[in-house]
């Protein structure tokens, strides 16, 4: 075998280096991307299943990541490609259930219904507690709930979550518009009963 | 967005979600803000939804078990 001539050697220590510094941006990501994969996930052990599997495949693949670009987006479109196949493999929850689903202001207006005069909007939420807003994402079958977590908890834009589920835009904008819907229905149940 | 209601609070409705997304154009957040001001109804509406999400925010902002943080470091480990 030749001798590594000096250009081999910097190329190695470049690619060690960049490939430090490619592991330490997503660990440093992982509490946000854990906070999609919690609600994307039906339990915490498969949320904690999805990080792990996430990052090993990451921390595998992680030359074809494209440096400067949204490495947060690129780690959860893992995350979700994974999340989807491994829900076809369990056949999970069918999603062809009809949804009762309400108006953009139905929970509003059962509120205000409840409380019979005009709502103080910041003290009505307080109605509403973290349990039950985590139990009602639950509930949102997992195709809506997907865009959903990925727009109002990740903080992704439309195009972002285009592309991390590889969906059209336009197919963002309605599975979202009816996810906030079903989850306004779940909540309103909870809350009024 | 290409709206098609004609009653004011319905058209303001069609926007909301996309105006807190921020992905209305100029002109269509010009036109929901002209209506929010002076329609104490939709205003009423978005402030309830501006709240709802500010707190659907909080509610999920679940913190990563330590434990499981230190396992994703491990992975980094044992490829080398």
């Amino acid at each position: 075998m030749s001798e590594p001539t000096s250009a081999d050697t910097r190329r190695l220590a470049q690619e060690a280096l960049d490939r430090v510094r490619f592991e330490e941006e997503a660990l440093e990501l992982s509490d946000q991307v854990y906070r999609v994969a919690r609600h994307l996930a039906a339990s915490r052990e498969d949320a904690e299943e999805l990080m792990q599997e996430t990052y090993l495949r990451a921390f595998r693949s992680w030359q074809s990541y494209t440096p400067g670009t949204n490495l947060r987006a690129w780690l959860l479109r893992i995350l979700t490609n994974f999340n989807i196949d491994r829900g076809r493999r369990r056949q999970r929850a069918p999603q062809t259930t009809s949804l009762d689903e309400k108006g953009d202001y139905y929970l509003y207006d059962k509120l205000e219904e409840a409380e019979g005069k005009p709502l103080d909007e910041e003290r009505v939420i307080e109605r509403l507690s973290q349990d039950s807003i985590v139990e009602a994402l639950s509930h949102v079958p997992h195709d809506f709930r997907d865009v959903l977590v990925l727009v109002d908890i990740g903080d992704f834009s439309y195009a972002d979550a285009a592309q991390i589920l590889d969906i059209p835009v336009g197919t963002v904008m309605s599975r979202l518009h009816r996810g906030r819907r079903i989850l306004k229905g779940e909540l309103a149940e909870e809350v009024t009963g | 967005m290409s709206g098609i209601a004609f009653d004011p609070c319905e058209r303001c409705e069609e926007m909301m979600q996309p105006y807190l997304d921020r992905e209305l154009t100029v002109v269509e957040m010009q036109e929901a803000e002209n209506h929010l001001d002076g329609c104490l109804y939709c205003r009423r509406r978005y402030r309830f939804e501006v709240s709802l999400r500010r707190y659907i925010r909080t509610a999920a902002n679940t913190q990563m078990p330590p434990e499981l943080k230190a396992k994703l470091s491990q992975l980094r480990i044992e490829l080398r």
